[in-house]
């Protein structure tokens, strides 16, 4: 790991200016993304602005309507979570199928989400449901927020401080791993608004994606046949040592109509 | 005396101190004023170095040294040798290039060690390391070995023309080819026997020191044979007497045949202690593991198997080239051909087969053994073959089995190998009970009505361990001996400590070996503690490897227990007034036979080194014996695996529902170490067959690089394993032991492959058998 | 950049000033000689590193020494009573042959008593899935398995 400033503010507005000030600043949430990539020296950030320290950025809330939580909340904590648990059970399923038991302990929502991942898990119930991030310059809407590969729409020095997911009426989501990494090949959240159906794919693209089709199937009957016989064209996707992009397709399809099954259970 | 001891589960003495974090591996020996080193190595898999630039690294905070291939040269260090000479068809030596420690002038891996710069502190090393600047001119690259000697393909050595390294061959060629004419039946197979990197949890490590009060050098390396590696080290690479320098390897994280080589990093740390007056240590991190431990397998075969119209074996015939890599690793030339075409005949009695192989270099990190080390390759090709030939020949696969079976011991096969004992109907018998094949139908029937395939594979696989005898394997261009070595030293007070040349890396010798002098002796397993892994104090070791410790090495401490039991009863003849040949040693007690006259252990070793009362006339005092067991021949384990899964057609996944192992061992010492060998074997098979398989590009450049994209098995990717064990003693050795490290890793990839296809319905699937791989041979049969 | 770090380690304070890049299993290894935490790889995949930080497994080669400021952290060598009695956990990978080489059996025990404590009853295959961070080349994880489920009663039934 190449050395650099470590910096470790107790509030979220020092927290910003600190990450402002160098261009090649980092924060750091959780770590189990960025510490990896610094131990490989492939990321050399001149500063790192630990988050570990600022106050209430960690937290569940629950209002019935939507379930808010704090970027620095640990994905155990969310999986574990009563309310997630009770309000919506699917983003607790997805939490629990983050990387392994240790990185649950330490990985961040919010870390998560600014690492954008193309193979990782929360964006998918980010986009998945709709949330609302909020950060300390404003909101993003989840449809806005992911840009491209570990591309997002934050700008230097902004820092996610929550996210609110909107409750829906039913949700389901499937992973298919990579057997060595344990990241998503293809991970599909589904969610019945109640309003509409909104399909989210992660690991399939450069960023997380939704797809039409299936949204606007589920959207005239909510049953695994809408989507069982869609086939998603691979013409994009990535394409790997692990999955080609017609077996990537071809997966998203599958556990599209697991996720509804999932759902419905 | 309590209950025996030999086939007792006795809990582990080594346990306690990996369990509370007081092992000591390599990486946790920290020694006063250390440095540490780290490696600069090659991006590409194939480039000439223009130059080497080390300015600016050897300026950097905290560098000490900073050496690349010229001050290797200049040093005058010698390059890796060779353990085993293979002479080609022809009767010509095969082609040995130069295998410098650090690269001179040209690189022909990626990982290729090119510099190395020692500092203050590891995170020091690494930042000038990236300060090293290396001009490369990058050159065409070969990785498959199947395009390695294709026209045009870039050379890697000047003196291996068509990077060929030998044909060699095995067999008579003439009568398979007439036995082939007249067949009824010929089953061909055309396969990979896919490249796996070994990947030990305890990356490799080493820490030389030099001392200059005598002139001595220390080496601490995760090895599995500390003796050899200082033999290599010192009389072939650095030329260095070999009083002068002491190998340790302490606890080892686990080996798997990845650390019986000498490395270039070990002589490069030992070298650069004495240039330094420091110690110097290297600890690989993963990725470095990835690049540069030695590989295994890599095989591509053609494989076919003649049958008469019953389904009788009448001959087979073996086409294989091995990928050798871009140098010859120590133990790399008799893996392909010595512990692979000798093994052909499986449990079968085949009466003619032919192989031949082809062993080529290519721009890929250096193949060597890895568990089963040519064995899992052979039972490969026969087991494939043989279900194969059952499914076209619509035979049961079991039943072309039992037809096939040798039953008469001795038995010579026609690949050199001479079956001194094995009984295959015992272990198919129990296996097939085991895996409740007869409930199988039922179970088929249950998956296909939840839309999943359900498929059987069987594996009758035999191996050939503890390698030997010496004088066949040096006949065979073996360059070492294949004995082992055994000290018993009984204390005062009547306590043994046993000194092994076998090291245990995970095998727990120090209990097993324990068991075995506690029932000889007649003492309780407390009062023998088994030391190994340490050349000042082992006299002499060839190190554990192909199953042989027990085989062996635990012979080889019988031996030197008969001599300690011979002298004690002289002692105890004196004592107790009688004729030496009326005493009986059992349970601890020296008798005068027919009379309760006896002398216990602890009073003849009190007598032994308090010689007061003494035949001083006929005897040396002390209790202290040694011996070197040479083994007259292999030992053969055998056994039959049933393996049953279930696949989701719709995602490609394959969950193995059933996995039944029955494996004859010979005699077992500690069945539940026994098991827990076998468990191991069984996930590596598992993997080979399932998840493993390093892939290189074109470009030579290693695309699985690491635990992301290279997948060993997780706990959730393996099954609960039934394992039984039936006994048929090997003859030739005092305990009746045959070896049980590698069984697993052997039989396991052809039982589940067997099951796979059986699945699916299609002839072959290449493995690793990933979801994808699984999916594309449905879509296959679908489109076909 | 030098920092100080102070934090419980096996219930004793321990600080030092160290390069802030130093992950915590390097303070834990080469600062404290704490060996019997080990490193097995460099993408947070094996689990040979994991400790407890206040009383959940983490894997201390994905963290900084500085985000274990002012926590507790227990590793394998304050798992066993000051007597030298094993743990529960401990003594039922030994009566289960749960490990072999000892190399990745820190970062297992650490693992499975984080567990046990949250799932005292779990199942054979509630075990191997919460074993997704830990890897094992030597066991093929069978006795793993049975020690835990074995470990975890044993906890609970030492309460």
């Amino acid at each position: 790991m190449h050395a650099f400033n470590y910096h470790r503010p107790s509030n979220v507005n020092d927290a910003a200016a600190l990450a402002a000030k160098s261009a090649d600043s980092k924060l750091l949430a959780g770590g189990q993304s960025l510490v990896q990539a610094m131990k490989l020296r492939l990321a050399a950030p001149t500063d790192i602005v630990d988050l570990g320290m600022v106050k209430d950025l960690a937290g569940i809330k629950s209002d019935g309507k939507t379930v808010t939580i704090g970027a620095m909340t640990r994905h155990a904590e969310v999986t574990g979570s009563a309310e997630v648990k009770k309000a919506i059970p699917a983003l607790a399923v997805l939490a629990g199928m983050i990387g392994d038991r240790q990185v649950r302990n330490m990985g961040t929502l919010g870390g998560s989400l600014a690492n954008s991942d193309p193979a990782a898990d929360y964006p998918a119930a980010v986009l998945g449901l709709g949330a609302t991030i909020t950060t300390t310059k404003g909101t993003h809407a989840a449809d806005k927020f992911f840009k491209g590969l570990y591309e997002t729409a934050l700008r230097p020095g902004e820092i996610i401080t929550s996210v609110s997911f909107p409750i829906p009426k039913r949700a389901g989501y499937m992973k298919f791993k990579n057997q060595a990494s344990r990241f998503a090949i293809v991970g599909v959240f589904v969610a019945d608004m109640g309003n509409g159906v909104r399909v989210a794919v992660t690991g399939a693209g450069p960023c997380v994606l939704r797809l039409a089709e299936m949204e606007k199937a589920l959207g005239a009957k909510f049953a695994p046949e809408s989507v069982a016989g869609l086939k998603v064209k691979s013409d994009g996707l990535n394409s790997d040592l692990h999955a080609s992009a017609e077996y990537r397709a071809h997966l998203i399809t599958v556990m599209a109509k697991r996720a509804v099954e999932a759902a419905m259970k | 005396m309590g209950a025996p001891l030999i086939g007792a589960r006795i809990p582990r003495k080594e346990d306690y101190r990996f369990l509370t974090g007081a092992g000591q591996y390599t990486d946790d020996v920290t020694l006063p004023r250390q440095t540490y080193a780290a490696f600069v190595r090659s991006p590409h898999a194939h480039a000439k170095i223009k130059s080497v630039n080390t300015a600016k690294a050897k300026g950097a905070p905290g560098v000490l040294g900073v050496y690349t291939g010229e001050e290797i040269a200049a040093a005058k260090l010698g390059g890796l040798p060779c353990g085993w000479l293979i002479t080609d068809v022809n009767g010509q030596p095969m082609k040995e290039p130069p295998y410098p420690v650090i690269a001179q002038g040209k690189v022909r891996h990626v990982g290729e060690r090119v510099a190395v710069v020692v500092a203050e502190t590891q995170e020091q090393a690494r930042d000038a390391a990236e300060l090293v600047q290396v001009d490369y001119e990058v050159l065409q690259a070969v990785a498959d070995g199947r395009l390695a000697r294709a026209k045009g393909a870039p050379q890697l050595h000047d003196i291996a023309p068509d990077n060929t390294c030998y044909v060699w061959a095995l067999g008579d060629k003439a009568a398979v080819d007439a036995a082939f004419a007249k067949a009824a039946h010929v089953t061909k197979l055309d396969f990979v026997n896919n490249r796996l990197i070994p990947n030990a949890i305890e990356p490799r490590a080493a820490n030389g020191s030099y001392s200059r009060a005598d002139d001595s050098y220390t080496l601490y390396v995760s090895s599995q044979n500390p003796h050899v590696e200082r033999l290599l080290m010192t009389a072939f690479v650095m030329g260095l007497p070999e009083h002068k320098v002491r190998v340790v390897a302490p606890d080892v994280g686990g080996g798997f045949g990845s650390k019986i080589y000498l490395y270039g990093e070990d002589v490069v740390v030992t070298w650069a202690s004495k240039q330094l007056g420091r110690p110097v240590k290297w600890t690989a991190d993963r990725s470095e593991s990835y690049v540069s431990d030695a590989h295994g397998r890599d095989h591509h075969t053609i494989a076919e198997l003649a049958m008469d119209k019953d389904g009788k074996f009448l001959a087979m015939r073996v086409k294989t080239t091995a990928n050798v890599g871009a140098y010859l690793s120590t133990f790399a030339s008799c893996i392909p051909t010595i512990l692979y075409a000798t093994l052909l005949a499986g449990q079968y009695t085949t009466p003619v087969i032919h192989a031949e192989v082809t062993a080529v270099f290519t721009n890929t990190a250096p193949v060597d053994a890895y568990r089963g080390a040519g064995r899992p390759e052979a039972t490969y090709v026969v087991e494939r073959l043989v279900e194969t030939a059952a499914r076209e020949m619509k035979m049961d696969p079991a039943e072309i089995r039992r037809k096939n079976f040798i039953r008469s011991f001795p038995y010579q096969t026609p690949v050199a190998l001479l079956y001194d004992t094995g009984n295959y109907d015992a272990t198919m018998d129990a296996a097939q009970k085991l895996a409740d094949v007869a409930g199988y139908a039922a179970r088929k029937k249950a998956s296909e009505a939840k839309g999943k395939l359900r498929g059987l594979g069987y594996a009758a696989y035999i191996e050939a361990c503890g390698i030997a005898p010496s004088a066949v394997a040096g006949s065979l261009g073996a360059r070492a001996g294949l004995y082992e070595a055994g000290e018993v030293r009984v204390h005062p007070t009547g306590t043994v400590t046993v000194f092994t040349g076998s090291h245990s890396h995970g095998q727990g010798h120090e209990t097993t070996f324990a068991q075995v002098v506690a029932d000889r002796l007649g003492l309780p397993v407390e009062n023998v503690d088994i030391v190994h892994g340490d050349t000042s104090k082992i006299l002499f070791g060839m190190g554990t490897y192909g199953s042989r410790s027990i085989a062996v090495g635990g012979t080889a401490i019988v031996k030197a227990l008969d001599k300690i039991i011979a002298k004690g009863k002289k002692i105890a003849a004196h004592l107790l007034e009688a004729s030496e040949s009326d005493i009986e040693y059992a349970n601890g007690e020296f008798k005068v036979a027919g009379t309760d006259k006896k002398k216990m252990f602890g009073e003849v070793a009190f007598a032994a080194y308090v010689p007061h009362n003494y035949p001083h006339d006929k005897l040396e005092p002390g209790l202290n014996e040694n011996a070197f067991y040479d083994p007259s021949n292999f030992t053969f384990p055998a056994g039959t695996y049933v393996c049953e899964v279930e696949v989701d057609p719709e995602t490609g996944v394959v969950k193995i529902e059933r996995w039944s192992a029955v494996d004859d061992f010979g005699k077992i010492i500690n069945p539940m170490i026994v098991e827990g060998q076998v468990h191991g074997g069984l996930a590596q098979g598992i993997g080979q067959a399932m998840t493993e398989g390093a892939k290189y590009d074109s470009h030579g450049q290693l695309v699985t690089g690491s635990f992301m994209d290279y997948c060993i098995p997780r706990a959730d990717d393996l099954p609960s394993f039934q394992v039984d064990t039936r006994e048929t003693p090997c003859t030739h050795n005092p305990l009746g032991v045959k070896g049980c490290g590698e069984a697993g890793a052997i039989g396991a990839p052809a039982a589940l492959i067997n099951a796979i296809t059986d699945a699916l319905g299609v002839k072959d699937i290449p493995m690793p058998a990933t979801p994808q791989t699984v999916w594309r041979a449905l879509q296959q049969k679908k489109a076909a | 950049m030098a920092v100080k770090v102070s934090m419980k380690v096996n219930g004793k304070p321990v600080s030092a000033d160290v390069e802030a890049r130093t992950l915590l299993v390097t303070f834990i290894r080469e600062h404290l000689r704490l060996t019997g935490t080990h490193v097995g790889c460099d993408t947070a995949q094996c689990g040979a590193c994991t400790v407890h930080m206040n009383g959940k497994a983490v894997k201390s080669c994905s963290m900084l020494a500085m985000q274990a400021e002012g926590a507790d952290i227990l590793t394998i060598e304050g798992l066993a009573k000051a007597d030298g009695t094993l743990h529960p956990m401990q003594a039922a990978f030994k009566e289960h042959h749960g490990l072999q080489c000892g190399f990745c059996t820190p970062g297992m025990v650490m693992n499975a008593v984080d567990f046990a404590a949250r799932h005292p009853n779990a199942s054979e295959q509630e075990v191997r899935e919460a074993l997704d961070g830990n890897l094992c080349r030597c066991t093929g994880y069978h006795n793993i398995v049975k020690s835990i489920v074995a470990g975890s009663k044993a906890m609970a039934g030492a309460k």
